[in-house]
């Protein structure tokens, strides 16, 4: 292990000692928040009894949903605006100002076109997360050298070989940013969504257990989808650096 | 070795004018015939068309005016079959290794996976790449790295070799040593070499032929023929007449740089 990881690590494990010396002290008080080993206990518990495994089930295959399409959509459409300057041009001060719209507040109107169902958290995940998908492709595709396009010609390639074999595998540590940025939106979307209205899914268990005082059950969720977020991320993460090391820009 | 492989007759390229701008009128009429088997060099002051003549040839742009022949058939919009192309730029596919990237430049061809391996790994073995077969470019020099570009290009077997400043990028000692390379290549394969270069030294240490351009609009302004044996190596830098080669070429290109310095210049 990195002396650069031990450091992080230790930075992690400080401030989790800190918040726990806080609550034991009672600066923290109980109702506020419950002591980071009090927390861990219930989650190994909600874990055990299997409690909130539909929910969780939910709210995970809407994320992948909204994942999934803004993904596939995004690359497919920035491959697209690639090709068609004039188009781009046009949409250039959308994307820019895209994550100045705050997404959420179209949550309602989505309601009462689609209904309090699935629908509307993954159509909120999809808006939050197709315009990163979209801007980092382009990126990528952007910096893709012109002498290996003329390599492409010279080996006879048509336009769709082309992005298969050159353009796309060039652009893949993009794709793979494109990838991270949209599974971070993807859950900010369906659970914010599901926090603000929903019937069910995690984030709909936290705002209830947060009315009803119900800290064993809302720090324990809030903790759950910490550890998924960072897992999922640093699967990509992980990827991202074989590919970079490969190409001596780790 | 007197057939033409490639003829050139009145060939002008004028690109459009871009947002604001005139149009550029970047090169000829040029007229050229290359012989099948030659070693042709092309020098001239940066700016005066060189790589858009060498474009043309390969069939990566089309000419404004005049006619491109390739083994009498004329070169179309694309990349004639038997033309492979060596750039000044890294084309390293960075994502393949040593060997994919070899065995990229079989594509084209009807080959069992195994025969496109075992050909692949025989040049990267000419070319001494063996021990780097796994490696990925990044982990290569840059001279390698141009050697494996050079090897994907001549494992397809092209009966003409374009070669755009090939060394460039390269320090002096690597250049030498990777004309050597190319000298033995040439042999070795039996294909015309066409090579565009700004070092006059290394023009006339490779070639057979070699034609000095103008400023631009580049056109051929001489015509050199270097008398060199086939059998040759970097040493011909050695020979007494050698000096008076690159000197003959200097003097043709020294007006034509002064030209281009006294202009906002672009590339070659």
């Amino acid at each position: 292990m990195s002396k650069l990881r031990l450091y992080q690590i230790a930075v992690v494990a400080a401030f989790i000692l800190l918040l726990e010396g806080l609550c034991l002290a009672g600066v923290i008080d109980k109702i506020t928040m419950p002591a980071p080993h009090v927390i861990v206990w219930d989650f190994v518990r909600m874990v055990l009894a299997g409690r909130y495994f539909d929910e969780i089930g939910k709210s995970l295959a809407n994320v992948l949903v909204a994942f999934a399409s803004a993904y596939l959509t995004g690359v497919i459409i920035g491959t697209i605006l690639h090709g068609h300057k004039t188009t781009r041009e046009i949409l250039d001060p959308l994307f820019a100002t895209y994550y100045a719209i705050p997404v959420f507040a179209f949550y309602p109107l989505f309601i009462v076109m689609f209904g309090l169902g699935d629908g509307p958290q993954v159509l909120i995940g999809f808006m939050l997360a197709i315009v990163a998908v979209i801007v980092t492709t382009l990126n990528g595709l952007d910096r893709v050298p012109p002498v290996l396009k003329k390599t492409a010609r010279v080996n006879g390639l048509n336009a769709l070989q082309t992005a298969r074999h050159i353009t796309l595998p060039f652009c893949a540590p993009y794709l793979l940013t494109a990838a991270k940025l949209a599974l971070a939106y993807a859950f900010i979307g369906v659970i914010g969504s599901e926090f603000i209205m929903a019937r069910s899914g995690m984030g709909y268990e936290i705002s209830y257990a947060y009315t009803n005082f119900d800290n064993a059950t809302m720090y324990p969720l809030i903790l759950l989808i910490l550890l998924l977020s960072i897992a999922a991320n640093s699967l990509l993460s992980r990827w991202e650096r074989v590919l970079l090391a490969r190409r001596g820009q780790n | 070795m007197s057939a033409a492989q490639v003829t050139l007759r009145g060939v002008t390229k004028v690109f459009p004018a871009a947002a604001g701008g005139k149009e550029v009128h970047a090169l000829g009429p040029i007229d050229i015939e290359i012989r099948k088997g030659e070693f042709f060099a092309v020098v001239g002051p940066s700016g005066c068309g060189k790589s858009t003549l060498l474009e043309l040839i390969a069939g990566l742009t089309a000419p404004t005016e005049g006619e491109i022949e390739f083994e009498g058939r004329a070169i179309g919009q694309n990349v004639p079959d038997g033309v492979g192309v060596v750039f000044q730029e890294d084309a390293c596919f960075s994502w393949l290794s040593v060997h994919e990237n070899v065995e990229f430049g079989l594509r084209q061809k009807n080959l069992a996976p195994e025969e496109k391996a075992r050909r692949a790994a025989a040049i990267i073995e000419m070319m001494g790449l063996t021990e780097f077969a796994r490696s990925y470019p990044a982990q290569l020099s840059g001279g390698m790295r141009q050697r494996v570009c050079i090897a994907r290009t001549i494992v397809a077997e092209p009966r003409l070799i374009l070669l755009d400043e090939p060394f460039g990028a390269l320090d002096q000692q690597t250049r030498l040593l990777m004309g050597d390379e190319v000298l033995r290549l040439w042999r070795q394969t039996g294909a015309t070499v066409f090579l565009i270069t700004h070092a006059l030294d290394e023009a006339a240490m490779l070639a057979d032929r070699i034609v000095v351009m103008s400023a631009r609009p580049g056109k051929a302004i001489d015509l050199v023929e270097t008398g060199w044996p086939r059998e040759r190596d970097s040493r011909i830098v050695e020979r007494e007449n050698f000096g008076a080669l690159t000197s003959r070429l200097w003097k043709t290109l020294r007006e034509e740089s002064l030209k281009t310095m006294g202009r906002a210049g672009g590339g070659g």
